[in-house]
């Protein structure tokens, strides 16, 4: 029988922002090869790295994300020319911006696999989580989102003062 | 509220071994918005169609969700059910538990959260789908072919014969293009002239063809089935309609000494001609730049000669502008030139040899004209520098490719055969002499073409030494040779009288100028690319535009014109519909939000993005707003990422799907 599987005291949840034509096609193919990976990841297919809007990846980020991975066609493969170039581009300046809020980057992570790269599907897949289950879990952009649900108090002292100074 | 009926598929025991489905459904039968979530053994099955059909008609469902297979696998079949059902088939999403979920994780109780967790996804993304309706675009059926040399002529005739018009549009004054200039052709050894002449008369003869020649495409606008492009007929200074072709015009042009293009500058033309005597049409031009009336106003000689009267010194440039619903490129290739190191490209041009100064160094086409019965010397191998017959011949391969250093590292694919013929054709027209050639590697992928190239060496005795050309220069009224043997390790000087140089077959100068107007990409090179290397070999990522022949990357003429029938089947395969048919997936513009920024124009890979002009009733413009042509866009959604002001939304695709999500994570 399998070998009976190592349990974790964190299990990271990471999304996938894939592309259609390789990175999901891929993904696929590691299925009907029967590679095995951590059962992690939730993918959420587009038609093209293109259309991935950098807003889609803090969302993620703070509806629980541990770990975000886009990936796509190798740059000159694109289905539509040139989407993962843009995305490329957008996603050079976004890593910034995210460093700049205090992210780190080791939790996002960009890559490119083709249609015929089930094998390396897998070990992004696979290496992505092994890396965000040593970091643990990512709390402050949950915990912003739970702050402002949460609007009815005012809770800082600078505000508080505004409050009284009314 | 949504009714979502949510099928979960046991696909046999590969989803069900490892993913507890009656749990999935069970789970997400509890969602808010889920009318009915069911398992089914096999989904896909007609009883599992019919399943779903039944539950659409019984519970009302608004959207549903197959949890299966891939939709790469699986999406149209289930979406041809919805339809047959009543449901707009992009209201029905799949959600894939086998290729992402049971295939890859075997722990039973994982596979199963994370099961529920992709459902779950679907169905709140199930919930913001809206109905689409297929795009259709009316198909003008005539095409375009760009292009008169084999390819172009192969399209042609192609689409031609099927019934549908065509307009062959060629910038020189004659169809023909490199093959008509060739002495004989590989492996098979026949005469050039002799394959391609009937068909350039079959082209000039087609009632479905219309030639246009001596022009260019000046401007393409429009998409697939409904392009409309603007040809520019040069000038001809020759009424076209009236010339009878009877040729007096040129044989008593005074001006006699312009060197001819299509003889590769050995022999000379008159300033009125056709590039070669088969030409078609057969309808001289007036080379105006070397035309002694065009220069000094005096002679006049072709219009005192011409019975028909029909030189015309006032003829204008003329443009027009034809629908087409699709249009075949096939613009071919020139090679690359030792004469002058080229202007503008990466390319670094061969010092070495001479930069083309040595009068007897030639290149592979020159050689083909020496080699033609119909050519300057009437087929007899002579130099062009005192026209005596040479005796030791030098032949180099691979001159520009192969040559990462110089620029261009691809093989250029034909060199290697033709040189073979080379050898050959010299031997067979000077008895004693000697070929030697100079390779990297022969490379004869082909039909009969190894055995070819085996009969150069065995057969022939031309001299194959492996190794490349350092050094070119002129000693006396030899050309010394100096190389390298690899194979045995040994220099090589050879004095030869002649010299035939194997250069890179490149795209045509302005390949990339016509690539911009028809909104097509291009390689580094400046080859066209194709949709896919594999498996859309002649389609371009733009839809409706084919290639055919070496604009695409160097090939052979076999190669070329079943290049240019399969182009020509694909266009066929647009004109037997009426009305185009496709995925509604495309962008769409908020134009009460959009800002006209156009970020979104820069960033269209398809030049699908068109700028709108807003009027009120008095036709005041009130503002430009950014459009996206449906027919043209290609649903990548780029600018809808990009676009600042979010006034771009992609069909299916939209943030709403997206977020809702990501919001249930």
């Amino acid at each position: 029988m399998h070998e009976t599987k190592e349990k974790h005291d964190f299990e990271p949840k990471i999304v996938a922002f894939v592309c259609t034509w390789c990175t999901y096609a891929g993904a696929d193919l590691a299925g009907t090869s029967r590679m095995q990976y951590p059962a992690n990841v939730r993918v959420l297919k587009f038609p093209c790295t293109g259309r991935i809007d950098p807003v889609f990846i803090l969302r993620a980020f703070q509806r629980g994300a541990d770990g975000v991975l886009v990936s796509g066609c190798h740059p000159g493969d694109c289905h539509y020319m040139a989407g993962n170039l843009h995305a490329r581009r957008r996603f050079a300046a976004f890593r910034g911006l995210l460093d700049f809020v205090g992210v780190d980057l080791a939790r996002l992570q960009f890559s490119w696999v083709s249609a015929a790269e089930g094998g390396k599907w897998v070990e992004v897949v696979t290496e992505l989580t092994e890396r965000i289950r040593v970091m643990g879990p990512m709390d402050e952009f949950k915990a912003l989102e739970t702050e402002e649900c949460w609007s009815g108090v005012l809770a800082t002292p600078e505000l508080q003062e505004a409050y009284n100074n009314i | 509220m949504s009714r979502i009926g949510v099928f979960v598929c046991h696909c046999g025991e590969n989803i069900s071994r490892t993913v507890d489905v009656e749990r999935v459904a069970a789970e997400i039968g509890k969602l808010p918005g889920v009318a009915l979530a069911t398992d089914y053994k096999y989904m896909c099955s007609d009883p599992g169609q019919g399943l779903l059909k039944k539950a659409i008609a019984e519970h009302r469902l608004d959207g549903i969700v197959v949890a299966a297979c891939s939709p790469r696998m699986h999406e149209k079949t289930f979406r041809n059910a919805a339809r047959a059902a009543g449901l707009n088939p992009f209201l029905c999403e799949m959600a894939n538990i086998r290729e992402h979920c049971s295939w890859v994780h075997e722990d039973r109780e994982e596979a199963t959260t994370k099961a529920i967790d992709i459902v779950r996804l679907m169905v709140e993304r199930v919930k913001k789908d809206k109905a689409l309706q297929p795009i259709t675009v009316p198909i003008t059926k005539r095409a375009l072919v760009i292009g008169g040399g084999i390819a172009g002529i192969q399209a042609a005739l192609d689409i031609a014969d099927c019934g549908h018009q065509v307009l062959l549009v060629e910038r020189e004054p004659s169809i023909g293009g490199h093959m008509a200039q060739l002495s004989e052709t590989f492996p098979t050894l026949d005469c050039s002239q002799c394959i391609m002449t009937p068909k350039m008369v079959d082209v000039a003869n087609h009632p479905n063809i219309k030639l246009h020649t001596y022009a260019e495409i000046e401007n393409v606008d429009g998409y697939i089935g409904n392009f409309q492009v603007t040809i520019r007929r040069k000038a001809r200074s020759v009424d076209m309609d009236k010339c009878t072709g009877c040729g007096v015009c040129m044989a008593k042009c005074p001006q006699k000494k312009i060197r001819s293009k299509f003889d590769c500058g050995l022999g000379t033309r008159p300033a009125i001609y056709v590039p070669f005597p088969q030409a078609v049409p057969n309808t001289p031009v007036i080379d105006r730049e070397n035309c002694t009336y065009f220069k000094s106003g005096k002679c006049g000689v072709c219009a005192k000669v011409c019975g028909p009267g029909a030189i015309d010194y006032d003829q204008q440039d003329e443009l027009i502008t034809e629908p087409v619903g699709a249009i075949v490129v096939a613009t071919g290739f020139e090679l690359y030139t030792i004469n002058e190191k080229p202007k503008g490209s990466s390319i670094k041009g061969y010092g070495e040899f001479g930069h083309g100064t040595i009068p007897d160094v030639i290149d592979g086409m020159t050689f083909e004209r020496l080699a033609s019965a119909s050519g300057p010397t009437g087929g007899k191998i002579l130099r062009p520098s005192d026209g005596k017959e040479p005796k030791q011949v030098v032949f180099v391969q691979c001159v520009g490719s192969r040559a990462r250093e110089k620029g261009i590292s691809y093989c250029s694919k034909v060199c290697c055969m033709y040189t073979a013929k080379h050898t050959m054709l010299y031997k067979h027209k000077v008895h004693d002499g000697q070929a030697y050639v100079f390779f990297m590697d022969a490379r004869t992928p082909g039909k009969s073409y190894d055995e070819f190239w085996r009969r150069a060496v065995e057969e022939e005795e031309a001299v194959y030494i492996r190794g490349m050309v350092s050094r070119l220069y002129q000693k006396g009224d030899k050309i010394v040779v100096m190389g390298s043997d690899v194979l045995v390790g040994v220099q090589v000087e050879i004095e030869a009288d002649l010299v035939v140089l194997a250069t890179a077959v490149q795209p045509r100068q302005g390949a990339d100028s016509l690539a911009q107007k028809l909104g097509i990409s291009y390689d580094t090179y400046n080859f066209y690319s194709e949709a896919h290397a594999k498996l859309k070999p002649v389609e371009c990522a733009t839809a409706g535009i084919y290639l055919a022949g070496t604009c695409q990357g160097p090939k052979d003429i076999p190669d070329t014109v079943s290049q240019a029938s399969a182009a020509a089947a694909k266009v066929m395969t647009l004109f037997s519909r009426d009305q185009l048919e496709r995925e509604p997936i495309v962008a769409r513009v908020n134009e009460r939000n959009c800002v006209a920024c156009f970020s979104c124009k820069k960033v269209c890979p398809y030049g699908a993005v068109e700028e709108k002009e807003i009027r009120d009733r008095q036709g005041n413009l009130i503002r430009v707003v950014a459009y996206v042509n449906p027919g043209v866009c290609g649903g990548c959604g780029t600018c809808q990422a990009t676009c600042p002001s979010k006034s771009v939304e992609l069909d299916g695709y939209t943030d709403e799907q997206v977020m809702a999500m990501i919001e249930a994570l």
